[in-house]
């Protein structure tokens, strides 16, 4: 029996397996990770099925290793990927900047547990949401994906593979254990009602070819490693042809460009969900796991009779600066829940910028933001003390 | 009649019990054949066999949003370290079931609907102690309606190794019809272990 690569129909599965069940059906045919919990399973369904597909599955010595690995293959022309969790997502750090740097398409999951270390492994935690943004050095723009249920791990890690080929970057998707390891209905649609992005190919004679000399979008043709075009990869800063251009000038073209094609297309990349915004008075602003409990806690606030609404991010990078910066003039408070000391919080003050209060419901991990936390927060800010 | 109401259960023991493999099969039920909503969230430690593990299953007609069980309404107990940590957490008026061999439980604890069945020992003796979560997942299915018994047993075969799918059957309706016989009051259930 042939197996099939899109699982199409109905399934109880958890968020680890549906991540891998979405990598297919994007197109994935290279893994290499190290296993960590809570991300096994994604590791664990890629071996099974990736090999049924024609496709390649490593388990490499460690998780530096690993994100070398599907830097590689993508220049060899095959969609890849990684997960880890906490300690292994530190590792991949710098080659996370090697694939910005070299515009490497690709895709990272990190199933997010409770840290700093190796803290509570089987447990949740959202607390690598800076990390995500800032943890490989430089300056540079990423692009990070939040699933809440195990259905968004697969349709989102399809999304991640479209804009990580078409924006020629690692995209990350920040799940979390709960997410991860949690079994509900996955829905998986025919394979012709999956929309797939490839990474643009040059349109020039191979004499002609410059490999990050970009469309007017910013956006470079990519040509795969035995294409038969002139390639040049590098870490080190690079000119049009990739060779090392070793000044500040060659620094500033490469790096704005890097910059201005995700924030230039940022209102196309940003995702997110909007509930009762009209008429909204507090706020509440949320993102994966929690974001469940924060829904709960609006819907329950709105039975008695509180006006709260809800911005769900499915994209947490780039942060919904503008849409923040148009709600917050007309609310009375914004309340941020997310499990870690208050990461994302900070980003909205920011962009709430003073027109109303913010605060924070929040854990260290180990355990999901109860609903009636952020009711309460809702309640108090309805009243006016925050 | 459409039941809105959330139905949660805790499923508790230790890892190798086959604990998590057991919510799975009844939230694929709910899921796949009775066409409600689920979740199935698991707490473990770090170590796969022998830690204390559980498994949470929530289901409803509606879509679920918080998928902890904080109060379960039925709690299944596979080791004695798992009622001692869960009982409390029981809903007044919740049922409590448990394996007669392997746990001991407290007068104190009997104020709730209780049911028990040796459900390792019945594993044992059909072949193999791997079953006893299918067993108990039979004897489930007769003295608490959460799913229908036919769906129940479609998951149980969907989730079973081919090889196995005949014994895991059996296993089933072992359970199954010890839990209906001790429904009718056709037998007695052996006596439960106090602690007190």
């Amino acid at each position: 029996m042939v197996a099939k690569e899109v699982l199409t129909g109905t399934h109880f599965m958890n968020g680890d397996e549906a991540c891998c069940e979405g990598a297919l059906s994007a197109g994935c045919r290279f893994f290499a990770g190290y296993p960590i919990t809570p991300a096994t399973e994604i590791a664990e369904s890629m071996s099974r099925r990736l090999p049924q597909l024609g496709g390649i599955f490593i388990q490499m010595e460690d998780e530096i290793a690993s994100m070398a690995a599907i830097l590689g293959a993508s220049w060899g022309g095959v969609k890849s990927m990684t997960s880890t969790s906490g300690p292994g997502f530190s590792l991949m750090m710098e080659n996370i900047g090697l694939g910005i740097c070299t515009e490497t398409p690709c895709v990272v999951c990190n199933v997010q547990r409770a840290g700093p270390s190796t803290g509570l492994p089987t447990s949740v935690g959202q607390g690598d949401v800076m990390q995500a943004r800032w943890g490989s050095h430089g300056h540079y723009e990423i692009i990070v994906l939040a699933p809440a249920s195990p259905q968004q791990m697969f349709d989102m890690t399809i999304r991640a593979f479209n804009l990580s080929e078409y924006y020629r970057l690692p995209v990350l998707i920040l799940a979390d254990e709960v997410v991860g390891h949690m079994n509900e209905r996955v829905i998986i649609p025919r394979e012709d009602e999956i929309e797939i992005i490839n990474r643009r190919k040059p349109s020039v004679a191979r004499e002609d070819y410059l490999p990050y000399e970009a469309d007017t979008d910013g956006i470079a043709p990519m040509a795969n490693c035995g294409d038969g075009y002139r390639i040049h990869v590098t870490g080190l800063t690079h000119d049009d042809r990739g060779y090392p251009a070793m000044n500040a000038a060659a620094q500033e073209q490469m790096i704005a460009r890097l910059v201005d094609k995700i924030r230039n297309n940022r209102e196309k990349i940003i995702s997110t969900k909007n509930l009762y915004l009209d008429d909204a008075e507090i706020v509440v602003v949320s993102y994966g796991i929690s974001a469940r409990s924060a829904m709960q806690a609006v819907r329950n606030a709105r039975d008695e009779g509180i006006k709260a609404g809800l911005i769900v991010l499915e994209t947490i990078w780039p942060f919904p600066e503008e849409l923040i910066r148009s709600v917050a003039p007309g609310a009375k408070a914004m309340i941020m829940a997310e499990i870690n000391g208050g990461q994302l919080v900070l980003e909205l003050e920011r962009c709430a910028c003073g027109a109303c209060p913010v605060s924070l419901v929040s854990n260290f991990g180990g355990a999901i933001i109860h609903p009636n936390l952020i009711l309460n927060a809702i309640s108090k800010a309805a009243k006016g003390s925050i | 009649m459409t039941d809105k109401r959330e139905r949660h259960i805790l499923i508790t023991g230790f890892g190798g019990q086959g604990i998590v493999m057991a919510g799975d099969i009844l939230g694929k039920a709910a899921t796949l054949y009775d066409h409600k909503h689920a979740t199935m969230t698991q707490n473990y430690g770090p170590e796969s066999r022998g830690g204390a593990c559980s498994s949470q299953v929530i289901i409803s007609s509606e879509e679920i949003l918080f998928p902890c069980v904080e109060e379960p309404e039925i709690l299944i107990c596979m080791s004695q370290e798992a009622y001692m940590k869960n009982v409390k957490s029981l809903r007044p008026e919740g049922t409590l079931i448990w394996d007669t061999d392997l746990v001991h439980t407290r007068k104190a604890d009997m104020h709730h609907k209780t049911f028990h069945i040796p459900a390792t020992r019945f594993a044992e003796q059909l072949g193999t102690k791997m079953m006893a979560n299918i067993v108990m997942l039979g004897f489930l299915s007769a003295v608490e309606h959460l799913v229908h018994a036919e769906t129940l047993k479609k998951a149980v075969l969907d989730s079973v190794p081919v090889a196995t799918k005949e014994n895991n059957i059996h296993a089933f309706n072992t359970g199954r019809e010890y839990g209906t016989s001790i429904i009718k009051g056709l037998v007695k259930p052996e006596p439960g272990k106090h602690q007190d």
